[in-house]
Formats: C-alpha cells, sequence, structure tokens
C-alpha cells in the first residue's frame, strides 16, 4: 500500500516551497499526493442579509479562483512528473480542515509552508501551521 | 411609470423641506411633523381599528396575532419546547453536511434574523410596555414571546420552501413568495397573489416605518439625551441627525461600502452581550428587589393598580411591544432566513425558534426587569422610550447613558439595514428586479432616515407600529392556508430524525477534544 502525503497550499510562496519539499518526498517514497486549497471561513460569523444573498455565488467563484489559479495547475505539475495526485478545495478553519481531511484521506504525513511570523503577529493573528502542529492527527512537516 | 412615481415620491417629500427654508421661525422638524402627522393618524386609525373588551380599547390586530401565535403552538403541538434542544443543535453546526462548508450556515441565518430584530424594540418598546401597561406588561410580553416562537417557525420553514433560486446562484424568499406559491398549489392563486402584493406593500411601508422612522427618531432622542437634553445644541437638529445617518445608511446600501456594515454586525453582538452583561449586574445587585419585582410582574399581569383597562391593559401592551419587538407573524425574517443552505426547509423553521426566545423572552425580559427593579417606570416626569429604560440604567450605572447611546445608534443602524434588505425584496417583487428598480427604493430609504429623526415621538412610533402590523394581516392569513404544508414537512423531518436518518456530522469535520 502506498503511502499518502497531505499537501496544504494557498498560492502563497511558503506554500510553493512546501509543495517543492513535499513532492521530492513524494518521489522518493513512491507517495501519493493529496493537495488540498483551504478557504478560510467560519459558520459563525455576522453577515449583512445581501452578503448571505450571495453567498452561494461567491462560494462558486471562490472555488473556481482557488482551483484555476493554484491548484489545477498545481495538479497538473505534479502529475507530469509522474506522480499520482489528488487536487481538493475546501473551506473552513484551515487547521481543523486539514485535521480532517488527513482522516478522510488516509493521510500518513500532512506538509504545510509558514510564513515566519514575528512572535507578536503570530499572537494577534494566529499561525496556521502552528495550530496545526497542535491539533493534527498525524505527524505535520512545517518546511520554513 | 416608474420614473414618475420617483419624481412624486420625491416631490412630496421634499416639499416640506423647501417650505422649511421660508419659514425658519417654525423649524423644520415641527414642519415635517405637520406634513407627515395627518396621512401617519389616517394609516393608523385603519390598523389598529380598536373594538372595546371590558371598557378597554382591544386593537384587532394585537388579537389577530395573538389567535394566530396560540394556534400555531398548539397547531404543532408546542414545537418551540420539543425541539428546543435539536434547534440548538442546527444552530451550533451539528448536522451541517461539510460539503456545504462556505454556504449560509444556519447560525449565520439566525444571526442576520437577529441583528434585523434585536434593537429599539428591546429597550424603547419595552419601556413604553411598562410605563403604560405597568410591571404586569412583562408578564405578557413573555408570553407572547413564547407564543410567537411557533409561528416564526412555521414562516421560516416556508420562507426556505417557496423561495426562489437564481441561476445565478442567489435567492429571494420570504412571505410574497410562499403566499404566492404556496397559495397556487392551494388553488387559490389569485387570493395568493392578492395577499402577497398587500404583503409587500405594507412591508415597504413597515421598511420605512419601524424598520427607518422609528430607529431613526429613538437614536436622535438618546443622542439628544447625552449632549445636554431639551436646552442642549442637538436638541432641535433632528434633521442634522438624520442627514449625517442617512448618509452612512447611504454609503451602505446604495454605495455597497460593506466595510461600515460589516464593523456593525461585529460590534452589535458585542453591544447586545455588553447591555445584557449591565442588566445582570444590575439584577444581581438588586437581588432582594427580585422577589417583589417578580410579584409586581405577575400580581400586575392580572390585578395591575393604576393601570387604564386593568389586567387586559397590560395585557395589550404587553403582546404589542412583544410583537413588534420579535415580528412573530409580521413576516419579516422569513425574508432574512430565506438564505440559509440546507435541504430541509423545516430545519430553518426550527432555528428560526429561537429569535423571538433570544429577543423577547431574553433581552426583553433584562430591559423589563432593570425598570421594574429600579422602580423608574414610576417616574414622575412621565419618561418613557429610551429615556425611561436610560435612566433606569443611569440609576445603578451613571456612566451608562452614553454606553446605551452607543447601542442604541448601532442597533438602530443594523435594524435599519436589514430592513432596508426587506423594503428591497418586497420592492423589487412588486416592481421586477433590477439596479435601477433597487436604486430608486435605497434613495427613498435614505429621505425617510430624515423625517423619522424630525418627528416627535408618538407620530413615528404609531406609523411604524401600524405598517409592521398590516404586514400581519397577509402574512397570516397566508399561514392558515400553508399550517398543514409545515405540519407535514415537520413530521417527516421529526419521523427521520427519531429512526436516525438525518446525518449528524458533527464529529467528521470538526475535531473535539470531548
Amino acid at each position: 500500500m502506498t503511502d499518502i502525503f497531505l499537501l496544504a497550499v494557498d498560492g502563497s510562496e511558503p506554500a510553493g516551497r512546501a509543495a517543492e519539499f513535499a513532492k521530492a518526498r513524494a518521489k522518493a517514497g513512491g507517495a501519493r499526493l493529496v493537495v488540498a486549497y483551504v478557504i478560510e471561513w467560519s459558520p459563525y460569523t455576522f453577515n449583512t442579509p445581501e452578503e448571505n444573498e450571495e453567498r452561494h455565488k461567491r462560494r462558486e467563484e471562490e472555488i473556481a479562483k482557488a482551483k484555476g489559479q493554484v491548484l489545477d495547475p498545481l495538479v497538473a505539475a505534479i502529475e507530469a512528473q509522474g506522480l499520482e495526485v489528488e487536487g481538493v478545495v475546501r473551506h473552513g478553519n484551515v487547521a481543523e480542515v486539514l485535521s480532517g481531511l488527513a482522516g478522510e484521506k488516509g493521510a500518513c504525513q500532512i506538509f504545510i509552508g509558514r510564513k515566519g511570523l514575528s512572535k507578536v503577529k503570530a499572537m494577534l493573528f494566529g499561525s496556521v501551521a502552528g495550530t496545526l502542529v497542535q491539533v493534527s492527527p498525524v505527524p505535520v512537516t512545517v518546511v520554513p | 411609470m416608474k420614473k414618475l412615481f420617483a419624481a412624486l415620491t420625491l416631490a412630496l417629500f421634499w416639499t416640506p423641506a423647501a417650505l422649511a427654508q421660508e419659514t425658519q421661525e417654525r423649524g423644520i422638524d415641527t414642519i415635517i411633523n405637520e406634513a407627515v402627522a395627518p396621512i401617519s393618524n389616517f394609516i393608523v386609525g385603519v390598523v389598529f381599528y380598536s373594538v372595546p373588551v371590558f371598557g378597554v380599547d382591544f386593537p384587532l390586530i394585537v388579537m389577530w396575532l395573538v389567535i394566530a401565535a396560540a394556534i400555531a403552538t398548539i397547531y404543532f403541538n408546542f414545537i418551540a419546547f420539543r425541539a428546543f434542544k435539536h434547534a440548538m443543535e442546527l444552530i451550533r453546526g451539528d448536522y451541517a453536511d461539510p460539503k456545504d462548508a462556505g454556504e449560509v450556515s444556519h447560525f449565520q441565518a439566525l444571526a442576520t434574523a437577529l441583528s434585523g430584530t434585536v434593537g429599539l424594540g428591546n429597550i424603547a418598546g419595552v419601556a413604553i410596555a411598562v410605563s403604560i401597561g405597568g410591571p404586569g406588561a412583562t408578564f405578557w410580553m413573555i408570553l407572547a414571546g413564547l407564543m410567537g416562537m411557533s409561528l416564526k417557525f412555521a414562516e421560516c420553514t416556508l420562507g426556505v420552501k417557496y423561495r426562489n433560486e437564481y441561476p445565478d446562484g442567489t435567492v429571494s424568499g420570504g412571505p410574497m413568495y410562499y403566499l404566492s406559491k404556496g397559495l397556487a398549489e392551494k388553488n387559490l392563486a389569485g387570493l395568493g397573489k392578492v395577499l402577497a402584493v398587500f404583503f409587500a406593500v405594507c412591508c415597504i411601508a413597515g421598511s420605512l416605518g419601524g424598520g427607518n422612522m422609528f430607529q431613526a427618531n429613538q437614536s436622535f432622542q438618546q443622542i439628544v439625551n447625552i449632549t445636554g437634553g431639551e436646552t442642549g445644541f442637538m436638541a432641535d437638529k433632528g434633521w442634522l441627525f438624520g442627514l449625517i445617518v442617512a448618509g452612512i445608511v447611504g454609503a451602505v446600501i446604495i454605495g455597497g461600502i460593506k466595510s461600515i456594515a460589516r464593523v456593525t454586525e461585529k460590534v452589535v453582538p458585542f453591544m447586545a452581550v455588553v447591555y445584557c452583561t449591565a442588566a445582570v449586574i444590575i439584577i444581581l445587585a438588586n437581588i432582594t428587589e427580585v422577589p417583589a419585582a417578580f410579584g409586581a410582574i405577575i400580581g400586575g399581569a392580572f390585578s395591575p393598580e393604576g393601570v387604564a383597562g386593568g389586567a387586559i391593559g397590560a395585557l395589550i401592551q404587553g403582546f404589542k411591544r412583544a410583537a413588534f419587538s420579535n415580528e412573530a407573524g409580521v413576516g419579516s425574517a422569513s425574508i432574512a432566513h430565506s438564505a440559509v443552505r440546507t435541504k430541509e426547509p423545516i430545519t430553518e423553521g426550527l432555528v428560526a425558534l429561537h429569535e423571538p426566545f433570544i429577543d423577547t423572552v431574553v433581552i426583553c425580559t433584562m430591559t423589563a426587569l432593570v425598570i421594574v427593579i429600579t422602580g423608574s417606570y414610576s417616574n414622575e416626569a412621565g419618561m418613557s422610550g429610551v429615556e425611561l429604560t436610560s435612566s433606569a440604567f443611569e440609576s445603578v450605572f451613571p456612566w451608562f447613558p452614553y454606553i446605551l447611546a452607543l447601542a442604541v445608534v448601532l442597533f438602530a443602524f443594523s435594524t435599519m439595514i436589514s430592513w432596508s434588505y426587506y423594503g428591497v425584496k418586497c420592492w423589487t417583487y412588486l416592481f421586477g428586479e433590477g439596479q435601477k428598480t433597487e436604486l430608486i427604493f435605497k434613495l427613498i430609504f435614505c429621505i425617510f432616515v430624515v423625517i423619522g429623526s424630525s418627528m416627535s415621538l408618538g407620530p413615528v412610533v404609531d406609523f411604524s407600529d401600524s405598517a409592521i402590523f398590516a404586514m400581519a394581516v397577509a402574512n397570516i392569513v397566508g399561514l392558515y392556508f400553508l399550517f398543514p404544508v409545515v405540519k407535514r414537512e415537520l413530521e417527516s423531518y421529526w419521523s427521520r430524525l427519531q429512526e436516525g436518518q438525518i446525518k449528524r456530522y458533527r464529529t467528521t469535520w470538526l475535531i473535539h477534544t470531548d
């Protein structure tokens, strides 16, 4: 049975480095890659009625954008290197969704980039990679 | 036709302003008052047609709402109590399909609808009820709130069931859609259409009245209170305040400046928490008074002293203010709830149960308790509305009027944003979807902010009451026909829930340590 690696991306530079690293690991170990783009979203926000009305439309747009600009090109590039790969877009709390996905897809490891926030910034805005390390059910590789 | 109408509207409402410049000495406020009061008085007379019951005038419309709420409570077999816990789980997202993450959640639909109802009704309306109806009005208000839950459940279920879903993914729902589509299914297409149009017309008036003028008026009163009262700088500057608020409202609903709305939507729940916390502190600080207060509330409900009309008088005030505050049976919230993403319309109805509960049974009761406990309702000065609530809180926290002023203005603002949406939906239902059509309504809406700030309390409250209650006439007639549809949905859902066919997802997408 092949190992499955979960790779988190968001189109940023650190995510690109994480992708490079995960690709190399997957190639070396003959693993399958699941590439996930999680759009930060919470079911507990306060919206205006107009926002609610247009929400479905916006969601479709967000998914299309994540796929078109980031996920699809990356998946194609990985496939071109002869690796088995699958792309997923989800909404939710990034760390929670990634942890859930690891369980759902049977991943044995998660790869994620980090932005390298200062202590103050991390405290104010929260660090996705930091949170993931705390909640993930499987080992997490944080790529600097 | 549309252009003509817009021009007429403008002419109608700008003439008084032009006149005002000629007669400076009489003040712009007085002139606007005089111009609008006769129209408002006429509408009020029609909607609040009263019959004498035991020597008191009982407005038929209040009876209409209470009977509907009572029938809904019995017909749905006390759904408010049966489903209270399940509704809580729905709001928490336990049954949300992870595949739908990113869509409007139950919580969001409820929060949006709540921000339209939690507002001045909870602060000013309660004070009016207690100052006229005595402490006993609180009892009837809570009872009306509890019964209203079943009515709200029915209308929000129908709102989702019969909403329009457009190809671009947006949705439009509310009584005008379930009245026309739902009754058409029962071969009553003609009646349905008439009711839907009547509802839409009243909703537009309600959005300009209770959803706009009342809000502008009461927040202006509050600003006057903290800037030196009747002799202060702001006392006769209602029009100025109105222009400022109209500018900000316009920036959001016409200019599409979402950031203002977003800030408000975040601050409003925070203010609600601050308000309730302050109320709880006052109640706790006067804990020894609480039994006496409850005594006054329950005693006053059945045999009040010094209240016009005795128990019936207290009952009318309580019911009226509860209905005005939580809007159960009015149909407005159904418009906001329709945006949720769910395969089961009944779930949104169940979630909506909590709306009258939070609004009336929790927040309104807090206000009433503070007013009763501090004894502020029996004031010499004849205070009412926000002023009374403010002085009740002030008697314990001297700085509270400033917080309250901020809360009132923010509540008023978010309520205006919600009601402008309800108005737009009804407007486009009548005149067709389109940017231009929407813009005309939004401009009218802003003009009414100015009018509302300039009028004295009486005509504004009466007009806003009458417009909002008139919506209930059409809505409840339709609801009686559609109750069986809701019951069928409910029974089907409830039995599937008991059999475990309704999937609980919670553990598959959230990490829980418990």
